[in-house]
């Protein structure tokens, strides 16, 4: 009886808050609201990102801070789980936020696609749960079946992974009947074709070996792929419609410049996958091909740029949503900067023989993960926001607007902070470590133990509370912001062909 | 109007997406094959599983300019010869211990993985065992009880105790052995190892 009643109170607690942020659901479609579980979920494991966030980074300074309690690994698995699922659920809200819109008609299984949210939600709980509860196991199948696989950003337990792919398909399923019954757009067969290799790709890194050369090269094929191609040219897609929604870009040109997005994507992404297999074992000739097609990666991100911002400044700034726009612009530039140039950097196996497994690569993947992929999230909460409260004004003169003018430069100085605090600390280590001592364990700890990097991890942790506070403060404005507006939003109708 | 010129046009574009995207993938698969093959277990790059009955160095080669894995006479662990097969098992009950334990989260392996503890890479070899003598000693101590017997180099990072059971460590020495004979085209950079330059 205890359970039912604490479920009872947990419940009315849940409806007296949403009741408080004043959101009516009567204001969305169908698909909408199954969009905004997503959302939901989305925002509060990206708080549990940063917050798990924040742990490793403080173990960094002080390593004996939850020792034996949440030790450093458990910490960073659940902070780079957390981001990755909750970008996830992002990609996927805002996939069921513009189908029926896009589709012009409704979405064909929603039943089923509700029902795979549940079942998503309640297996990532289970496993955030024992990743905290049991954390490890012995060293025997049913440890990687049930508790932890051990292998970065896919630790997720086997049976975990075969619910993910059920739900995926799921999902898979609702985008492309749906798109069948109803209209059938460039928009809409770019996104089929990277639903395909993103969950054909899941696949790849289900498959236990021994031999732990092979075993990192499909690890890779899901990482590389997913994140560097599929999930770019899903951002791009993203984008692509709320170009047009927001500013009223006309359609033939979002989506020729998405082809061409892919085209530049796919084409340098592909092959760029040649950087991770430098050194796991693999054929030299990898050196030349990945170095090559990955210091093209940036050059589809450079596009994106011009893309955003020339819409951007050919319709004068012109749009309803303010806060979308902006993090529009974040994207735009954070992709190109995080992704682009930060990866760049030390992509170039010449470099990469100094920098690979040091802290440079947790500076790009930082700025990366945020300029790329939390951005555009955040301004399709802002759209998503818009709607449920009836498609009110979000523009100049909004109430409160310091709330998301603050939110996103907190948040943007946050993780720019952190980045270049370890890009100091990889510039340290890969001189000290790798070049002077030849990545000996003692050059490792002669690296970690020098003022330097010792300082940089210390200006992380301060970036760190700043993008926790910025967080927080966003976290806030969109429960709140709009919730005084009466103004409704200027209809922003397509240009024509001829403007 | 202007007619489009052919360039800019959507479905141009569309076909380029399409045949860059379909090449690029088709010489993936193509390189994939390649790589499969020349990374198998006892191939070139990868060496089989009973190389842990042998001596591992690895040595700066001048004309490549990167050190390469050389694989020496005799070198049993634990006193053992292990056949293929026994060995395979040994070293597969290491990788699962290594995965098990979620090593990565804190360690890398080839260089991925997180970077809050040394590369484990060429750990088998580093000079930090002092001597080949006493290193599968100090590695067995270390791997059941680092708490008391770990050597953080004047950090106070500590490794938490695994509980590890005496054979998942020997199984985490076996894989670490084999690891290091894999031949990864020179990382890490002028390490130099336990046997030193003779």
């Amino acid at each position: 009886m205890n359970g039912i009643n604490l479920l009872q109170q947990a419940r009315h607690c849940g409806e007296r808050f949403s009741a408080s942020t004043g959101l009516n659901s009567d204001n969305l479609t169908s698909g909408q609201k199954l969009a905004v579980n997503y959302f939901t979920v989305a925002v509060i494991l990206f708080i549990a990102q940063i917050l798990f966030g924040l742990l490793a980074a403080m173990q960094f300074i002080w390593p004996a801070f939850l020792l034996d309690i949440l030790d450093f690994n458990v910490n960073r698995m659940v902070h780079i789980n957390a981001m990755v699922v909750w970008m996830l659920y992002g990609f996927i809200g805002s996939i069921y936020w513009l189908l029926e819109d896009e589709s012009q008609t409704e979405i064909v299984g929603l039943p089923l696609g509700r029902l795979a949210f549940w079942v998503l939600t309640a297996a990532v709980t289970v496993v955030v749960l024992v990743y905290l509860l049991i954390q490890t196991g012995a060293g025997k199948d049913s440890s990687l079946w049930l508790i932890n696989e051990g292998r970065e950003y896919i630790e997720a337990p086997r049976w975990a992974d075969i619910g993910i792919v059920i739900v995926m398909l799921v999902f898979f399923y609702n985008v492309v009947a749906t798109f069948s019954k109803g209209r059938w757009s460039g928009i809409a067969g770019v996104l089929t074709l990277d639903l395909v290799a993103l969950a054909g790709l899941y696949l790849a890194g289900m498959v236990y070996m021994t031999n732990l050369s092979q075993d990192q090269y499909w690890w890779w094929w899901v990482i590389h792929l997913w994140v560097e191609a599929t999930w770019e040219v899903l951002v791009g897609v993203i984008m692509a419609w709320t170009l047009m929604k927001l500013l009223g870009v006309r359609r033939q040109i979002v989506q020729t410049w998405l082809y061409i997005e892919v085209a530049l994507m796919f084409g340098s992404g592909i092959l760029g996958l040649g950087h991770h297999y430098f050194w796991i074992g693999t054929p030299d000739y990898w050196l030349t091909i990945g170095g090559f097609f990955s210091a093209l990666e940036p050059i589809p991100l450079v596009a994106m740029v011009v893309h955003a911002i020339y819409d951007t400044g050919r319709h004068s700034f012109k749009n309803s949503n303010h806060p979308a726009l902006a993090w529009v612009i974040a994207h735009a530039f954070g992709n190109f900067l995080g992704a682009g140039v930060w990866g760049f950097m030390h992509t170039l196996p010449q470099i990469n023989l100094y920098t690979h497994g040091t802290q440079w690569s947790a500076s790009h993947g930082h700025l990366a993960f945020f300029g790329a992929y939390a951005t555009i999230n955040i301004a399709f909460f802002y759209l998503a926001i818009q709607h449920w409260r009836g498609n009110i004004w979000m523009g100049e003169e909004i109430e409160h607007a310091w709330r998301w003018k603050w939110a996103i430069a907190l948040l943007n100085i946050g993780v720019m902070g952190m980045t270049v605090a370890l890009l100091i600390a990889g510039y340290e280590q890969s001189f000290i470590e790798r070049a002077l001592e030849g990545s000996s364990w003692a050059g490792y700890f002669s690296g970690q133990n020098h003022p330097a990097f010792q300082n940089a991890m210390v200006w992380r942790l301060l970036f760190g509370v700043v993008t926790a506070a910025g967080l927080g403060l966003l976290v806030w404005d969109l429960l709140t912001i709009g919730k005084t507006e009466t103004r409704l939003a200027k209809v922003i109708g397509a240009e024509s062909a001829e403007s | 109007m202007k007619q489009t010129p052919q360039w800019a046009l959507e479905s141009f574009w569309k076909k380029v997406a399409i045949w860059v995207t379909a090449g690029s993938f088709l010489i993936l698969i193509v390189l994939t094959l390649d790589s499969l093959q020349q990374t198998e277990v006892g191939g070139s790059r990868v060496p089989k599983f009973s190389v842990i009955n042998q001596k591992i160095d690895y040595r700066y080669q001048e004309k490549q300019h990167r050190s390469i894995p050389v694989i020496g006479g005799e070198e049993l662990l634990f006193g053992k010869s292990f056949s293929e097969e026994e060995a395979r098992a040994l070293v597969d009950l290491g990788k699962k211990t290594v995965q098990a334990k979620n090593c990565m989260n804190c360690h890398t392996l080839l260089g991925n993985g997180a970077y809050y503890a040394p590369d484990l890479t060429k750990a088998w070899l580093d000079k930090g065992w002092i001597s080949v003598e006493a290193r599968e000693d100090l590695m067995q101590r270390f791997l059941l009880d680092p708490e008391n017997n770990a050597r953080t180099f004047g950090s106070n990072r500590k490794m938490p105790n695994q509980n590890l059971s005496a054979e998942e460590a020997r199984g985490v020495m076996a894989f670490l052995k084999w690891m290091s004979g894999i031949d990864t085209n020179g990382f890490p950079y002028q390490f130099k190892t336990l046997y030193g330059e003779e």
